[in-house]
Order: C-alpha cells, then structure tokens, then sequence
C-alpha cells in the first residue's frame, strides 16, 4: 500500500467544478433579498468543496482503502461482536418501502413498518425472556440509560425517593457508570472475586434501601459467566433493587440462558452487535430495552400495539411513562437489518450462533494460553481476556502486541479492557470466522509472543506496514486541530 | 443444517473441542445453573431462505406508502431531499460500514478523516469554531447541548421556546428530568419565540434558552436579539439548526449562538421512518473540552505524516465513567459520511442553489395557498415551511389528498390544541411547480368538498 498522505478533500477542491444534479428550479425565480430581512441573508458562503463526481468516487474510495473492516479481515474485538455483517441486511433496509417512508406518516399508510417493528419486539421478547421490548433507544449506552431511567420512575412511583445508588462491578463497560450518572444516580463499585465474579461478600455489603439498581452484564466482561447470579439477584431484590442486564455479551448465551430467566429485571441490547447490524466505524447502532411487567408502565411513549383487527398503532396515552427517549421510534433502519438477521437464522441457527461463538473462544484461548497469561483458567463463553504481564517483563507492552498485529493484517483485540486485568487482551472471535481463519491468528500471536523473546524492537516499534505509523496523540490533544482551515 | 453465515464444519468442531479438552459442546456450558439454563431452542419463527424473505420483506414494504411512489409535503424535522447517488455507493463499501469505532488509527485512518472532514463542514455551515463527529439525532443532540449548558454554567434552569419541535421537546424533558434540570417553555407569538415573554422569564439561573432557527414552523428567528438576552445573566444561547438553511441564511455562530445542534438528514440521508439520522453538534472553542461524543484531531505520526486520531478522550465516557456528564458512545458515524459525501457532492455552490430553492419553492406554494382563498398563517421570514389554516381536519384531509397520490403536511392539531385545522406544508427542492399546482388544487377541492358535506 502506497504511505502518501490523501489530500484532505479541501484541498482536491477547484473553484467552479460541480459534483451534484440538483433539481432545476421551475417556479418563478425570486430573489432572497425581496423575501427576507437583510438580517437574515447569508453573506459568506460556507466553505464546500468543489469537486466532479468521479474525483470525489475516487477520494472516497482512497479513503475506504486505508481502512479495515470485518470484510478486510479479522477483527476479534473483545466485547464489539464484530460478526459478518449480512449483505441481504443492507438490500432490506434499503428497499423503498422502508427507506423512503416519514415518521409522521399517517398510521394507515405505514402499517409495513409497524408490523415489521412489532413482529421484531415479539422476537426479542421470546430471546430475552422479558414481557416487553422498546425499540426507541438509539445505542447501548443509550439503552442503558433508557432503563435506569425507568427504574428511577418505579421506584419514584413507589415513593422510593432514597434510592439513589447504582452498583456496578469493578470489570464494567465504562458506559455503565456514566449511564448512571446522566440518569441521576450515584455508583458504587463491586469487586471481583479471585474467580473473577461477582464479590459476593462485597455486593451484600454494598446493599440496602438505598439500592436503586445493579447493572451487570452474563457473562461478564472477563467472558465469564456468573453462576451465582440467582443469588445475585435474590441480594439485590432482597433490599428492593432492580436488577439490569447490559446486553452487549448476549451472542454468548442465546438459545442457552435467558436474561428473564436469570432474575433480570430489564435489559438492552445491541442490535448492531449480536444481531448483526453494522457498527458503520461507530454507529448508527439500535438499543433496545426489554422490561418484566412492573416495568411496563414506564417504558418510553409511543409504546405500539397491536389492535384486535390486528392493526398496528402508536398508544401515547401512557400516565407513568418517562417520556421520549429518541424523536420518532428509534433506529427504524438498524431494526429491519435486525429482524431481516434473525429471520435468516431462525431457532436452530441462533442456537448455533451461541455454540460456535463459544467453541471458537474456548479454542483460540488454549491455542494461545502456553503463551501468554490466562487469569482466569476456566472455560470462557464468547471471549476471554488474555494478559500481556509475561511480554511485558521483556519490555514489550500490550500496547506493542496490538499495533504487531497490525502487520500481519489483523484487527488487534480491545486492549487494557476489562480494568481488572493488567495489560489486558481481550479476544472475542464471533461465530462467522473459519477454524483456518482463527488458526492463522493463533499462529500471528504466537509469533508475537517469540519475537518478545527475541527480537522486542521489532514488536516494540510495530506497525512497519500501515500507510501511517504510530500517531502522536499527546500533541492532538495538546494542540488541538479539529477541522481544516485554509492556509 | 449448515448455514450460510457459520463456516463450522463437523470436522472442525471435532478438532477444536479436542484441542479444548472436552468432548461436548454442552460442556462449556455447564457453568450455567441448571435452574436458568433454557431448554430447547425458541419459540420464534422458522429461518427462511434468501429469496423466500426477500419476497417478505418486501411484502412488508410494499405496504408503506413511500416517497418514491407519492409526492410528499410532509416535512417537520425529516425531510425528503435530493440525494446525490454517489453517497449510497461510497458508505456501501464496506471497509467503512463493517468497521468499528476508529480505535486503531493506523488502520482507520479512512473513517478518521472522513469525521474530520465531516467537522470542519459542520463547522463551516454552522459558522461555529468546531463540531464533534456525530450524535445520535438532532433532538438527543438538542437535550445533550442542555446538559452541557447546566453542568457548565452550574445553574439549572433551560427556556425552551415554543417554536422547538415538540418531539425534541419531550427528548430535552426526559434528559433534564434524569439531571434535575427545570426545564420551562416560553411562548411563540405570531410563529416565533416572544422576546418579551423571554426577557421576563430570563434570570440569573437560567442555564440556557434554546431555540429552533428555522422554527418549528419554518420561520426564522432573531436569534442574534436571543443571545443577547441569555448573555446577560451568563447563560448559553443554544440554537436546532436544519443545515441545509444554514447554506443560505445567516448561521448561529454569527448570532452569538454558544452551541449549534440539529440533524443532517437533509445531507442525503433517508427519511427511514424516522432514524437512523444524523444528529450534529458545534460549539465554540471555548467549550470545547466538554462537548459530549467523539472528537478527531490532526496530528503527526513518527515519521512526521499527517494523520488523525480521536482526541480529547479525557471528556469521554470510557475515561470519565461515574462523572461522566454524558454517556453517548456509539453515534452516527457511517451517515456522518453519508452527510460528508452528500455535502461535497453539492459542494459550495450547489448547496445554496439547493437551500434557496427550498424558500423560493416554498414561497411560491405560499402565493398559490393564498391565491386560492386559503391564509398562511404566520408572515415573518421562512425556510421551506409554511402553516396553512385549512378550516378543516388535517388528518381527515390527508386521508382525502393519499388517494391523489399526496402525502400531506403535519397536522398541526396534533401538538397544539390552538392549532386545530392547521396544516405545516413542506415544499423541498424535490417538488415540482406541477406537484405544488396540483397539491393546492386538490387541497383546495377537498376542503370546498368537506366543507359542502359538512354544510
């Protein structure tokens, strides 16, 4: 790949050339002056690049080809579920019925859309075990708080105005935490056991009627999964607490475990990871929240239901909702991606999704574990955490194992995630990737590994084959450049 | 059955759970208590074959009536717009759409500069030092401009104007209510925010006043006057900015505006009933270190090359966890691009071409509205929005103009009970002089029709 530097498309930029075909005008032409308030009339134009249509094709395509995505290669980012991305998923959303429809649309004329929302909630009811499902969320951090925040509004609603802490486990997304804090609540941390669960001792410690929730995702961040959650569960319920499943491990467990099952209270979950919406280079995502029944009330409006002529209609008579999380009725594209994937997969095939997801795991960890560091030597569900402690004893840090990666053309694993772990690798290979594909990886990592023995300089100063070498990301902070500006 | 997305063979899974030490799959997943394990498989519908769910699918959509197929006059926030090809074609390769957040630069550095070209439009359109790399939609950006504005004026009340789109309203309430933040309405008078009522309102805990520009109602506020007012007690002037205006009109940052938000969907991204979108999010140097979401900056990479990163990290949720002031993590990146392309696509002169088009058309289908008996209500300046009294049942009248092959203006009766039998008509660039005659027309006929019945 050629290392020149793609001109930013500023400055492919040409006075007087044109990119687009916008409609000729054929009303009579008027000029903005006569019509509004000098106040009002724009005097500089904004600065837009002129560009012909094939140089921005080829702009564009310069960029897409300096990046990498799961149809580049592997991508075994830990806690992201960076599946194969469905291309039948992409036809679906696109077909006119779904893309070119408005959210204020008379009901009638969209009773398409609503039937394909609603028969996607039944679906993630039944895989979720919960007795109601939202789409409104946009994202999983915002699902999250979507949920804290009905569970603010039950215990409110309950005259539990003292409960105003939320647990989170040491090993939790960053999201968790700050979900809590945008809904109003404060955060107490749980430890993790030496086994790499929940601290028992510590979560009954923790407890009491100031609890308003516990946030947990199972398996957990370590890719463990927390056999004593029915008694995690009983601690938190004991003192009056909800308990909240982040969703983001579920390709874990599907078709094996159910949130509802497991003494959940309510859950989101990430569309746009298990269920194979694209992540887009970080979004557009879809988090939808799926409540037991006491919850009900207080999901966000509209909530839609189906009438006994077996219509479909948006009920905004809701006295106890918290209100509008999102304008409209979520991510709408996402979710058709969504239930078009789990029609494809049905029953059988989302069973298989689980098993092989873990397989794949379970497989790669003890390929790779007389090499690097298992904390936690038990059997992982869709992910383990390896640590780079041992590499790092030889001046190669884990930061130095994900850029090497790099050159043998992978996406490297999450890096120092979860906290808890030192120099952590978490590997999280997904179900659509082949023995030879996981092999090839495996044999990469053990390469690393020897050349941190031998030859660290080479691991050290890594990546040698990118279009661009490491970046200086104290200076971007420190002089901040945020958009250009002419010279 | 094998199926088409899993490549585990039987051969394979024999050698890797060997490699694994166990002899079955169910043995990894004996960790679960018996007491949650589920049983079977799930009461779902049976998988079906590539063709057989197209045809579904299609079924499904066909049931909706779309854009392509009506000639709509329905806007309020979503809109149908010229949406130059090429931007379809470039967010569909997917070295872009099947990628994550650019964590590892040196092999995103495609996506990176794409945002980083995205925030300098952005930047460029709204007349604001900087913009951020994408939020999920204009309302959830207007309700995090107002988390900002509280945590950093630490006051906790936020005036929202009346002329804001109710729907992002309701958004800015949820999230205030999660903050303790007051959130307090201020009246329109004749189609925009009171600047009398403003004033009186105002006060030394007034965080911010947000206002719509163009409104709700497609009228242009003087938002210059509304700054003015809010910085005088130390408040921030938030404005919700449609961006394609922006290309013809006077933009907030030249208006004292502290944070502009809004929704590229006009940038060719589909209406997708409703989402995704693309929300936006500018602001001023000055509060740069605490703008929600993603941020990617220029920088140097050892050898001296030009390249970009996410920076500012210290703002985000990941790093700040519990005293983290917003949560937002996944955003809108792949239509950020979308929005990108379709910008340069229109590119300096074709953007305002296109924005001027909007009020010129508009401002035609006024003079037809009112030429044909009806009155527009509202007369201060307008985008590509009108309210029209039609005297009769909006929702009811929709019903009627459908048939002809319309989709019809919001029924304003819906959100405002003093707006009963007023219809908000989009006229975008798309519409024709014939499909805006004939939508008057029909409007015309059908209300002569309803009104004969009812009589």
């Amino acid at each position: 790949m050629h290392k020149d530097n793609q001109p930013l498309v500023f400055e492919l930029s040409r006075e007087g050339r044109v990119g687009h075909s916008v409609p000729v005008l054929d009303v009579p032409e008027v000029d903005l002056a006569s019509i509004l308030p000098a106040q009002f009339i724009r005097e500089e134009a904004a600065e837009l690049p002129e560009l012909a249509e094939l140089d921005i094709m080829r702009h564009y395509t310069a960029l897409s080809r300096r990046n990498h995505g799961v149809d580049s290669g592997f991508y075994p980012l830990g806690s992201c579920t960076m599946k194969y991305n469905p291309k039948m998923n992409e036809t679906a959303a696109r077909m006119p019925g779904f893309a070119n429809i408005h959210p204020l649309q008379d009901e009638e004329t969209v009773q398409g859309a609503l039937e394909l929302m609603y028969d996607l909630q039944e679906h993630l009811i039944e895989i979720t075990g919960m007795d109601e499902v939202t789409l409104q969320p946009a994202a999983g951090a915002h699902g999250e708080w979507t949920a804290l925040m009905m569970i603010r509004a039950f215990h409110e609603a309950n005259g539990d105005t003292q409960r105003t802490k939320v647990l989170v486990p040491d090993s939790a997304h960053g999201t968790n935490p700050a979900s809590a804090a945008v809904a109003g609540f404060d955060t107490v941390t749980i430890a993790t056991a030496e086994n790499g669960l929940v601290d028992l001792e510590d979560l009954r410690s923790k407890v009491g009627d100031d609890t308003a929730a516990l946030m947990l995702t199972n398996p957990n961040t370590l890719g463990l999964f927390e056999e004593d959650i029915l008694e995690i569960a009983d601690i938190v319920h004991s003192v009056g607490g909800k308990v909240y499943y982040d969703g983001a491990n579920l390709n874990a467990v599907m078709s094996k475990a159910r949130p509802g099952d497991m003494g959940f209270d309510c859950v989101h979950l990430n569309l746009h990871k298990t269920f194979t919406g694209p992540h887009g280079g970080g979004g557009p995502g879809s988090g939808p929240v799926g409540v037991k029944a006491d919850l009900i009330p207080f999901l966000p409006k509209p909530v839609l239901v189906k009438t006994e002529e077996g219509t479909f209609h948006f009920d905004y008579d809701r006295p106890q909702t918290i209100g509008r999380v999102k304008p409209y009725y979520g991510n709408f594209g996402i979710n058709v991606r969504a239930y078009t994937y789990i029609r494809t997969m049905g029953p059988d095939g989302l069973k298989a999704v689980t098993e092989n997801a873990v397989i794949n795991a379970n497989y790669m960890m003890r390929r790779l574990q007389p090499f690097y560091e298992l904390p936690y030597d038990r059997h992982c569900k869709h992910e383990f955490v390896l640590s780079g402690s041992r590499q790092k004893k030889l001046g190669v840090r884990t930061l130095d194992i994900a850029k090497r990666l790099l050159d043998f053309g992978y996406h490297p694993p999450t890096t120092y995630f979860p906290l808890n772990v030192e120099e952590g690798l978490m590997i999280e290979p997904t179900e659509t990737e082949a023995k030879e594909t996981l092999d090839a990886f495996c044999d990469a990592m053990i390469q690393i590994a020897k050349e941190a023995e031998e030859n660290p300089e080479i691991v050290q100063e890594a990546p040698h084959t990118t279009v661009i070498k490491r970046l200086d990301e104290t200076l971007a902070a420190r002089k901040p450049v945020l958009r250009y500006e002419k010279a | 059955m094998k199926h088409r997305y899993l490549p585990m063979t039987e051969q394979d899974q024999k050698e890797m759970l060997e490699t694994i030490g166990v002899s079955s799959v169910d043995e990894l997943f004996a960790d679960i208590p018996e007491r949650v394990r589920f049983q079977g498989e799930y009461n779902i519908k049976p998988a079906k074959t590539e063709s057989a769910l197209l045809k579904e699918l299609a079924g499904l959509a066909k049931k909706n009536a779309n854009t392509d197929e009506y000639a709509s006059f329905l806007g309020a926030g979503v809109y149908d717009h010229y949406k130059p090809v090429v931007v379809d074609h470039v967010i569909s390769r997917s070295e872009f759409y099947t990628a994550y957040t650019p964590y590892q630069p040196e092999i995103s550095q495609g996506e990176l500069q794409a945002i980083f070209e995205f925030q300098t439009m952005i930047a460029e359109l709204t007349g604001m030092d900087l913009a951020n790399s994408s939020m999920y939609d204009g309302g959830t950006a207007l309700a995090e401009a107002g988390m900002l504005a509280a945590g950093s004026t630490r006051k906790s009340k936020i005036l929202v104007s009346e002329a804001v789109h109710p729907i992002a309203k309701d958004v800015v309430k949820t999230y205030a209510y999660g903050q303790s933040i007051e959130v307090v309405e201020v009246k329109a008078t004749n189609g925009v925010t009171d600047l009398a009522e403003l004033e009186a309102q105002i006060d030394d805990n007034t965080a911010a006043v947000m206002v719509q520009y163009p409104n709700f109602y497609g009228q242009l506020e003087d938002v210059t006057k509304v700054s003015e007012l809010v910085h005088a007690v130390k408040g921030l002037s938030i404005v919700s900015s449609n961006p394609l205006a922006l290309a013809s009109i006077t933009p907030p940052g030249k208006m004292g505006a502290d944070i502009t938000v809004g929704d590229a969907q006009p940038f060719g991204i589909p209406e997708s009933f409703g989402g995704p979108h693309c929300g936006y999010f500018a602001t001023t140097k000055k509060l740069m270190r605490k703008v929600p979401g993603r941020l990617v900056g220029e920088t140097l990479d050892e050898e001296g090359r030009r390249g970009y990163v996410l920076t500012l990290q210290a703002r985000e949720q990941h790093i700040r966890r519990e005293k983290a002031t917003s949560n937002i993590c996944s955003n809108q990146a792949l239509n950020a691009l979308a929005a990108s392309v379709a910008m340069t696509a229109l590119g300096k002169q074709g953007i305002r071409e296109m924005a001027s088009q909007n009020i010129v058309k508009t401002y035609y289908a006024k003079q037809q509205f009112e030429a044909a008996g009806f009155t527009v209500a509202f007369d201060g300046a307008h985008f590509n929005e009108i309210v029209v009294d039609v005297k009769t049942n909006v929702t009811a009248l929709n019903k009627l103009l459908l048939a002809q092959g319309f989709i019809g203006g919001f029924d304003l009766g819906r959100v405002d009970e003093k707006l009963q039998n007023h219809t908000l008509v989009c006229v975008t660039e798309q519409r024709t002089k014939e499909e805006i005659d004939a939508f008057v027309q029909a409007t015309a006929a059908q209300v002569a029709e309803m009104e004969a019945h009812h009589a």
